[in-house]
């Protein structure tokens, strides 16, 4: 398990913008490095986030190599019900993690 | 109105006078921090902990220093230390520092890496490790805020001595001292890049260049390998030499850990 940063508020009202700001800890290798022995390193990125509220997608973003190590990713929403926030990083070698928060609206 | 032109006009001249005292890296006052050599766009990294990716290697520190490693006699870094946040406040600021044992100095991650080999009877970790790298930044942020304080201890004057001449010796195939740089030239530009005065108050550091977090030895190697001389070994005696030299000189200023750099 990558170790995730993830700072969002636990309650908010009803139709308030929310921001949440993630920080993960991935090398974001881009495959056209070449390694300590002169051969190239594959290439290991995370290629996929998305934001699930309840279910639904709200926020979703694709990733590519230049993209560097540890994405810091920032996005809003609108808070509607209470409910939980699924965040999943998806990338290459299998890499899939989700982080759920729950957020209270009042 | 009249009192905002006043204050301007006092600003400029306050600015100019600054401008004109000779530089000097000795003096306190005219001593500053990377951090503030570094674009608005870093320092704001920097300043919010929740986009400081260095903060990741703090949590990791934090788990590790918690974990049980089934050592003997003390299976975890809190069984003998407990919290942190009060038993290694401070500690980051005061090393490098002598050790009785070794009769020579050590830095905090040989201090680390004593600590795991005496008391949990555990291998120490490789230098520049993830591992290392990880407790050794969740022990210094426990320092962040506090002055640097390196120990009026004798013992560590002739290492301190040989430190500043390593400091102010000619290296590698540009052959150019440190002091050339970080005390002569602070505050122009190496090309695009603006030369800091070299002040060890952030580490281990998150440099965007390394795409991760490495220590001061990390650093120094860094810059012999720029003036192509060759770089002293990881962990080696010239290398804390150094360390000791540089909180001396950096002594009294604020500990950033984890400080973010280009």
């Amino acid at each position: 398990m990558a170790r995730t940063l993830i700072h969002a508020p636990k309650t908010a009202r009803a139709g308030e913008v929310i921001e949440i700001r993630t920080l993960i800890a991935h090398p974001m290798e881009t495959g056209y490095r070449p390694g300590e022995n002169g051969q190239v390193l594959p290439r290991d990125i995370i290629r996929r986030f998305s934001c699930r509220y309840n279910g639904e997608l709200v926020f979703s973003a694709e990733l590519y190599p230049a993209i560097s190590a540890n994405p810091y990713l920032v996005f809003h929403t609108v808070a509607t019900v209470s409910g939980t926030l699924a965040l999943t990083w998806e990338g290459d070698n299998g890499f899939a993690q989700t982080e759920s928060l729950a957020l209270q609206v009042t | 109105m009249n009192r905002q032109r006043a204050a301007s006009l006092l600003a400029a001249v306050l600015l100019l006078a600054g401008a004109a005292e000779p530089q000097s890296t000795t003096k306190p006052e005219t001593r500053r921090s990377g951090f503030a050599d570094m674009g608005p766009a870093i320092q704001a990294i920097q300043r919010d902990d929740t986009q400081n990716p260095a903060m990741l290697w703090v949590k990791e520190g934090e788990a590790a220093w918690q974990q049980d490693i089934g050592g003997k006699p003390r299976n975890s870094c809190m069984g003998c230390h407990g919290d942190a946040a009060l038993s290694m406040r401070g500690v980051a600021a005061r090393y490098p520092a002598f050790d009785t044992r070794l009769q020579r100095p050590i830095n905090l991650q040989q201090r680390i890496n004593q600590c795991r080999e005496r008391h949990q009877g555990a291998p120490p970790l490789a230098v520049e490790s993830s591992g290392l790298l990880h407790l050794e930044s969740y022990v210094a942020h426990q320092s962040r805020g506090m002055s640097m304080a390196p120990p009026d201890d004798a013992r560590l004057t002739p290492w301190r001595e040989r430190g500043a001449q390593w400091f102010a010796r000619r290296m590698g195939q540009l052959d150019l001292s440190c002091a050339q740089c970080h005390d002569g030239l602070a505050g122009k530009r190496l090309a695009g890049n603006p030369i800091p005065q070299a002040h060890p108050t952030g580490y281990p550091i998150y440099r965007l260049e390394w795409q991760g977090v490495g220590s001061l030895q990390r650093r120094l190697r860094n810059c012999m390998v720029g003036i192509r001389a060759e770089p002293f070994a990881f962990g080696s005696i010239e290398t804390v030499e150094l360390e000791l030299f540089l909180a001396q000189r950096a002594r009294g200023m604020p500990l950033e850990t984890p400080a973010v750099r280009p």
